[in-house]
Order: structure tokens, then sequence, then C-alpha cells
């Protein structure tokens, strides 16, 4: 892991309007390499938002995002990607008709794939490149326990499966930053439990960082380091969960301001 | 491990196609060859449409665009210098020049190709329905330039009288190349992220596939073998006319495509020898009956039926078993 005073992610006063509505105001955030950091907030509260800009889905109309030291403000989703950020989707969005496999080669291409006339003429490091990703598929479908269903189409498999292919994907980019979102969104409870499993695993394994929407408070709350919360497209709270947990403005934007609220994020 | 059981199994359909062809060419009389022809032709159209179309879900009708590209600039060049002084005014150098056949297509499929450069550079910005109208829109345009442009086209008299070069022996390489590409493309890492586009395009960008430049290409590759296939077509029928690559044509290979199964190479080929059979069987059938437009209603029914009962196609995406080594399967 780099040194801790490093920093990987920086983002600073990020804004982002729809016509007239503010969906994100004076956004910041800062990661360190081999953090492991949540973003949580109610419906609505911009979670998505955030990052839709960090993944350059969607372009900022202010503020700066700064990532390994390169200002990556208004670079486009496919050169992110090629820095080193991976995401999945709250939504999934797995390509359906491809096998289990081909998905995850997929995400291989830009690191090692070939254009158009090297895959022509079947050129040496052509073949030696296909069967590399071939080799490095199957240790990432190893990793997340899904070689015995490399041949079956993604569409066939059961949503938390698929959640599972999505991350493997993400993970075939070699990122050095994972934005996850939702990831347990969908999922029962045993399902959950995996996901939580596969998650510590990727991180422990890798060192990853890893950059985490939920919206299930159990899971944010056990697995992070540190958590901000959102609401409204504005900053609210940040810390560790324990601080979180106990901040009365959290659980007001929550439940409104009732006695409840502590109850339900302490989850 | 199977690669080389993959190579004879093509190698022994490609000798095959030869033994076929010498066959053909010895046994049946002018107009069956002629068939045959156009439905090697339809071949190489439906076969690289799907790597527009199908590959990578481009929704393009503007194939028949390129062809009349491909076909013209192919028919100005192989017409004989004494000829076109008669018809044209062209400038000096080309009106001074007769190319041999081959490289006069392989300059009409890069006019093409250089032509969905272009065309795709703005079009390719829009998605789905707006993508499909665009380039019909670009069709449209093609034809209307064509049919105007007097000195260098004859405008709506075409080009006539020319000569009738195309025979199995340049029809089948040339299938036999666009198969080969659009093979080696599906089954390739380029391949798989067009396939992504087609699959998920936000997906895929964020798993850094340039969305943009393998879209293009998609296009481009498209529209050269649609090129090439124009030019070898202008040189069956030995004439052009800007009516001869119309909307109806389009509406064919898109067909073709989207029944044989949107992504499967053998679908394209498979359904491009139906249809193309069948409309020369309904030929017959029209002009003795006097109803004219039974092939197009027959071919649009199967295409309704098709749609409600079997939306992927007859192959979905994939190829069959034999054509595949285990591990591409």
């Amino acid at each position: 892991m780099a040194s801790s005073n490093s920093v990987l992610l920086k983002v600073e006063g990020l804004e982002k309007r729809f016509g007239g509505i503010i969906a994100l105001a004076d956004y910041d955030v800062e990661i360190r390499p081999g953090e492991l950091v949540g973003l949580i907030g109610p419906n609505g509260a911009g979670k998505t938002t955030v990052f839709n800009l960090l993944s350059g889905v969607l372009k900022p109309n202010q503020g700066r995002i700064v990532f390994n030291g390169q200002d990556i403000t208004r670079l486009r989703p496919d050169q992110n990607a090629a820095l080193g950020i991976a995401r999945t989707f709250q939504n999934i969005r797995i390509f359906k008709e491809l096998s289990v496999i081909d998905n995850v080669k997929v995400a291989f291409h830009i690191r090692m794939g070939h254009g158009f006339w090297k895959t022509l003429m079947h050129t040496s490091d052509y073949r030696y490149s296909e069967n590399e990703m071939e080799q490095k598929s199957h240790e990432i479908l190893e990793l997340f326990d899904l070689e015995a269903i490399k041949d079956q189409p993604a569409k066939n498999l059961p949503y938390g499966i698929q959640r599972r292919v999505e991350i493997a994907r993400a993970m075939a980019t070699m990122p050095k930053l994972l934005l996850l979102d939702e990831p347990s969104a969908g999922l029962n409870t045993g399902e959950t439990d995996e996901l939580v499993k596969t998650l510590r695993k990727i991180h422990d394994t890798y060192g990853l960082t890893i950059f985490i929407v939920e919206h299930d408070m159990k899971l944010i709350m056990t697995i992070c380091q540190r958590i901000q919360v959102i609401d409204r497209g504005r900053m609210l709270s940040t810390g560790t969960p324990e601080d979180v947990r106990h901040d009365q403005r959290v659980i007001e934007a929550y439940l409104g301001k009732s006695g409840h609220g502590k109850q339900y994020a302490q989850g | 491990m199977n690669q080389s059981r993959n190579r004879l199994v093509f190698l022994a359909l490609i000798l095959l196609g030869i033994g076929f062809v010498a066959l053909v060419r010895s046994t049946v009389n002018e107009y069956i060859l002629s068939i045959i022809n156009f439905v090697g032709i339809y071949i190489i159209l439906a076969v690289s449409l799907n790597i527009t179309n199908g590959f990578t879900g481009l929704f393009s009708l503007g194939h028949p665009g390129f062809m009349a590209i491909g076909g013209y600039v192919t028919a100005i060049l192989t017409f004989p210098v004494s000829r076109k002084s008669m018809f044209l005014e062209l400038p000096q150098w080309l009106a001074n020049l007769e190319m041999p056949f081959f490289p006069a297509s392989i300059i009409g499929g890069v006019c093409a190709a250089m032509m969905a450069l272009v065309v795709g550079l703005p079009v390719l910005r829009l998605r789905g329905h707006y993508l499909a109208v665009a380039t019909l829109g670009f069709l449209i345009i093609v034809q209307v330039l064509i049919t105007n442009w007097d000195s260098v086209t004859r405008g709506p008299l075409g080009l006539n009288g020319l000569p009738a070069i195309t025979n199995l022996w340049y029809v089948y390489p040339w299938v036999v190349v666009t198969v080969y590409v659009a093979w080696k493309i599906k089954f390739s890492s380029y391949g798989r992220s067009m396939l992504s586009i087609r699959e998920d395009d936000m997906a895929a960008q964020c798993l850094g596939v340039n969305l943009f430049r393998t879209r293009v290409a998609a296009l481009v590759i498209g529209a050269f073998f649609a090129g090439i296939a124009g030019g070898l077509w202008a040189h069956l029928v030995t004439a052009i006319t800007p009516t001869s690559f119309s909307l109806i044509l389009a509406f064919y290979i898109v067909v073709m495509v989207v029944v044989g199964g949107a992504g499967s190479i053998s679908g394209a080929f498979i359904a491009a020898i139906i249809f193309s059979v069948l409309t020369e069987i309904f030929r017959p059938l029209e002009e003795n009956l006097d109803v004219y437009g039974i092939g197009e209603i027959f071919t649009a029914a199967i295409l309704i039926l098709i749609l409600i009962y079997r939306p992927q196609g007859l192959f979905g995406s994939r190829e069959p078993g034999f054509l595949l080594t285990r591990d591409t399967q």
C-alpha cells in the first residue's frame, strides 16, 4: 500500500445541475490508497450523480476531480477506465447475450486488446494477447467463484450472481479505484453476505481502494472505514461509522425528527 | 488445442466452395449462373451489414448508399476510354483512365469506406431509431447527388453497357474474404468490444471501450464490403442507375440480418441465400400471373412472423457448433 499521506482521489467543489435543479453542490472527498469508503444518503440525495461524475459518464458544471495526481474532470469514461477507475451500476448492466467469460474478457480489451489490422492478420502478439486474456479471465473467474458457469449467457443467471459477474468484470480492468453503486440492491440476505465476503476478499487480496454507495446500513457500517453522508445534493456529515451513526443530522435526514431514527441507523 | 481442427474445417469449406463454383460454371445455364452470382453478392452484403448492425448494434439503412458509391466508382474506372468521352464530361486524368476490374473494385470499396468515415463522424453520435433515420437520409442524399451529377454519372439515365466482368471467380473469393473478416472480428477481443457496445454502450465505455471510434470502425468496415458488392453488382447487371440501390434493397439486407439472427455470421449467410433464391422463384410467378410484388409481400410476411415467434432470428447471436473450437463456443 502506498504511504498514507498520498491521496488517490481528490474532489473539490463538485457541482452538477440538471436544468434548474441542483443535483449536487460543493461536494468534496479525499480517498487514500487502500481505503474503503462509503457514501450514503436518502433516495435522490445525489449519490449516483457523484459516481457518474467520477466515472466520466456526466460532466460537472463546476469543480475539479484529481485522480492519482492527474486532473480528470473532463475525461471520458473509457479514458478514466484506462487510468484505473472501474465501476458497477445500481441497476446491473452486464452484457446479457454474452457468456460470463466473454463479459470478463471485454474488460481486458483496454489493457491488452488489439485493433482491427492485427486481428485480421492474426499476428503473433495478437495470438499472445488472446491467450493471455483467456488465462487472466480464468484467474478472475476462479477468484469470484464463477468458473463453473463461465459459458452460460449472463442473462440466464440469478440476480445475485449477475452482480458478482459485474464486479468481476470491473476487476478485470485492473483498477486502482473501484466504484460500487449499491452492490446489495435487490439481493437477499444470503446473497448480501456472499457479497460482503467477496468485497472483503478483493480488498484484502489486492489492497484495492473501494468507494461504495449503499442503502444497506448494516453492510456499509460493517465494511467501511470512513463514511460520507449526503442529502439533497449537499454534504451532511463525514467520519467513522461510529461518528456518523450518532450524528443527529444524519438521523433526521433519514427519518425526520423522530426517535426511531436512531434505531434505524443502527440497523 | 482444437485450433488446427478448426482450420481444417474452414479449409475444407473453402475447397468445397471452389469445387462448387467450378461445377456450376460448367454445368448450369447462364440464367442460373447469374442467380448464383446474385446470391453471392447478397451474402457479401448481409454478412458485412451484420458487422455494423449485428455486432455493434448500429441500425444502419445506409448500406445501398455505400453500394452505389462503390458501384459508380468502379464502373467509371473500368469504362472503356473510347466510350467515356461520348457519354461523360470527366476531368482529363479520369477520362483517360481505364483500369482492370480488380483494382477498380478495391478503389470503389475504399471510396465507400471513406464516405462512411465522413458520414459516421456526425451521424454516429445518434442512437437507435435516430441513427436509422439519419442513415436513411444519407441513402437519399447519395441518390439525389448521383441523379443530379450529370457530367460524371449521366444522371437518371445511369451508366449502361458496362463490361460484363463479374463472374463467380470474382464473387466467390470476395464472399470468402467477407466471411473471414467477419469471423475473425467476432471471435477476437476487437469483436467482443463491438458486441459489448451492442449489449450496453454505457457499461462498455466504463470498461474502457472507445465508443465512438469502435462504432465508426464498424460502419467503415461494413461500407467497404458494400462498396465491393456495388462494383460486382454493376458489372454483373452491366448497368447502374441511381435507383439500382434503393430503400427496398436496404430493407432486403436488413431482413436477412434480422432473420438470420443479429450477430450470427452463419445466420446472415443462410438468410441471404434463402431470400435471394425466394425472390428469383417468385419472379416467373409474378410475370405469369401478372401480380407484381408477391416476393416483397412474402418477404415482409416472413419478417413479421420471425419477429413475433423468434425475435432473436434463426441463429440468435451464435454459430453452429461444428464450426467452433471448444473455447470459442
